[in-house]
């Protein structure tokens, strides 16, 4: 029993990682580059999420629904700015300079004084509640991650399946210069893959902050989702969450099993494992370039 | 303006290539050897720091700037080389030799990372460096009868042939002749063949191929001498600083690097520098700027990491070159005066093409 406990606490734990994967893979594969700051982003949106509820004192859901809205705005305004100038550029550029909006990011947070540097807890109606089943105690803060997931990938997976906008997107990150000749709005659309992005990263945001805390730092978990999407495969939305499973799950039983100090690298090792065996990941397509 | 007539093939690969380097770099040697006559003690620390991390940022620009491949983990092999240092000095071993082992065992763990890295490329690539720079920090903070785990290490004085190099300015000397020393053997190796082959498979792995260069081969060697160059640097780092811990070789200090790289130009030895001399004076810099600030800016926390952010994201817009792409304007402008066109150094634009797809 207490083994299936801690695969339900590790599937939870994993979800998280497997909504900020989605986010990188969602931009990697609209516009083949990878966002640095995701975890950021999340940040920022558990922050935003916290000052609507707290300091406005809005209802939850308007709060959450507002969030998230609020940050599909911000990922469109971030592209807007920052990542269309330099279009065309080499990725690791790019790379770069995510990595510097996510050093700007965390450090103005930690600017608004009082609220930045200190960690508070999301009021949300569903706190400390949980079920038993049986002799097993469900925790609904892990049980609203883990539906949150699967019905947001269910809706993004249907996006990209069946819509013309995902089909665009799949058609410009493959070849924008063909995509731009077939009359897709490529610089709009990578616009909305951000916005989309930094959506999701709200959600992972909201949906995180009732179980850690919110804080500064909490976009470093960003970090642990790299292994994810590479486990999943980079270019591959199921796979983001299946690797985020399976590195949450791989944490949690290290944890459980292993000596001390295990769980924190378990991730690293497993995505080490991983490139070395299948450089494509569990669900990726084939790397090979034609001269 | 100076035209070079070139009457010789061997002009083509020569280090100095007129007089005016000679001269300059003359000058600079000689400013550097009158360092501490010249600035305080702290400033000399300071230039000893800035030493320090243009050699490990050589071994990255090496590594990311010239072959193409890059590193999130560097710091990791930064750590190996100061604990190398560490462990061995401690017990008693001289520092010429204990030094020689760290660029060795560094250059080991570098030819380990580079064997997935074969296989890698781009993002994927950088993801597996990250991982192995996490597991080795956790290495350091667990393997305690080594390394001393979280509660640090302390590192003695180096000693060279019976005699105790001591912090200040005998340890600045002996920082500046590595230095000097790490600098001429990236610039030959830059004009050997070896060095050729480095670029040519940044500029493009598939035609590097064809051109008969074996990449395994030389991908490792990169990798090897890049992670030997950030072991010599972390031994010094670590008599510098006397007293090491696991957490100064964390992802951050490796964000660090890279940031020191891109923001001093990338593909250019005179980057390692001048992104050093960045990464350490902006702090300092940032201090003095605090007592013109409001408080409720000065003394947040975040300062610093928004100062870097803005920085790297200024560059990164409109300098891609970095510091040194900055320089390279600037002495064209003089050069051509009054001939210099806005377009000269405009950036290429292309359209992005999967590799995902046959």
């Amino acid at each position: 029993m207490q083994l299936l406990q801690i695969i339900i606490s590790g599937i939870a734990q994993g979800c998280i990682y497997g909504l900020i994967a989605l986010g990188f893979v969602l931009i990697y594969k609209a516009t083949e580059t990878v966002n640095f700051a995701q975890g950021e982003l999340m940040m920022l949106g558990a922050f935003c999420g916290l000052g609507l509820m707290t300091l406005l004192g809005f209802p939850f859901w308007l709060a959450v629904l507002s969030a998230i809205a609020a940050m599909a705005l911000f990922g469109i305004a971030l592209e807007r700015v920052v990542i269309r100038p330099i279009l065309g550029q080499p990725a690791f550029s790019i790379v770069m300079l995510t990595i510097g909006i996510g050093y700007v990011t965390r450090g103005l947070i930690t600017m608004i004084p009082t609220i930045g540097t200190e960690t508070h807890t999301l009021p949300v109606p569903y706190k400390d509640h949980a079920w038993s089943v049986g002799a097993l105690v469900l925790n609904v803060e892990q049980m609203v991650v883990i539906a949150a997931t699967a019905l947001l990938s269910a809706l993004l997976y249907a996006m990209f399946r069946f819509t013309k906008l995902g089909i665009a997107m799949q058609a410009s990150s493959q070849n924008q210069l063909a995509a731009y000749y077939m009359g897709i709005p490529v610089r709009r659309l990578n616009g909305l893959v951000w916005g989309l992005a930094a959506a999701v990263a709200a959600v992972a945001g909201l949906l995180l902050a009732p179980i850690t805390f919110v804080h500064g730092n909490m976009g470093f978990i960003g970090l642990k989702a790299f292994p994810a999407a590479v486990v999943g495969g980079f270019g591959s939305l199921p796979g983001a969450i299946v690797g985020g499973i399976v590195i949450g799950l791989v944490e949690a039983l290290s944890g459980f099993y292993l000596p001390e100090g295990f769980k924190d690298v378990a991730a690293y090792v497993v995505v080490l494992i991983m490139l070395v065996v299948r450089p494509n990941g569990l669900f990726g397509e084939k790397l090979r370039k034609k001269v | 303006m100076r035209f070079i007539f070139k009457t010789d093939y061997a002009q083509d690969i020569r280090l100095a290539k007129h007089g005016g380097h000679v001269f300059w770099y003359s000058a600079l040697v000689l400013l550097m050897l009158a360092a501490p006559w010249i600035v305080s003690e702290y400033w000399l620390a300071q230039v000893t720091f800035i030493l320090i991390y243009a050699v490990v940022g050589l071994g990255l620009m090496l590594l990311s700037g010239f072959t193409g491949q890059f590193s999130l983990g560097h710091a990791a092999f930064l750590g190996v080389g100061a604990y190398t240092q560490a462990a061995l000095t401690g017990a008693g071993v001289p520092f010429p030799v204990a030094l020689a082992a760290a660029a060795g065992v560094s250059a080991l763990v570098g030819v380990i990372v580079g064997l997935p890295a074969l296989r890698l490329k781009g993002i994927y690539l950088g993801i597996a460096t990250l991982a192995f720079g996490f597991i080795v920090e956790e290495v350091f903070a667990r393997w305690e009868s080594v390394t001393g785990g979280n509660a640090g290490k302390h590192v003695k004085d180096p000693s060279l042939f019976g005699w105790t190099v001591e912090s200040g300015e005998p340890f600045y000397y002996l920082c500046l002749v590595i230095t000097v020393l790490a600098t001429l053997g990236i610039l030959n190796l830059l004009r050997s063949p070896t060095g050729r082959a480095f670029v040519a498979i940044r500029d493009s792995e598939i035609s590097a191929q064809s051109m008969g260069i074996h990449l395994a081969r030389f991908k490792t060697l990169s990798f090897a001498i890049s992670a030997a160059l950030a072991g010599i640097g972390g031994a010094l780092y670590a008599h510098k600083l006397k007293f090491i811990s696991p957490d100064q070789f964390g992802v951050l200090q490796s964000i660090d690097l890279i940031l020191m790289i891109v923001i001093g130009g990338l593909g250019s030895v005179h980057g390692a520098f001048l992104g050093a001399i960045f990464l350490i004076t902006m702090p300092q810099v940032i201090a003095l700027a605090k007592d013109h600030l409001p408080d409720a800016i000065a003394l947040a926390p975040g300062l610093q990491g928004v100062v870097y952010g803005s920085v790297l994201i200024a560059f990164v817009l409109f300098e891609p070159l970095g510091l040194y792409g900055r320089w390279l304007k600037l002495r064209t402008w003089f050069q051509l005066f009054p001939f210099y066109r806005r377009g000269m150094f405009r950036r290429q634009k292309s359209f992005q093409k999967s590799e995902r797809l046959k």
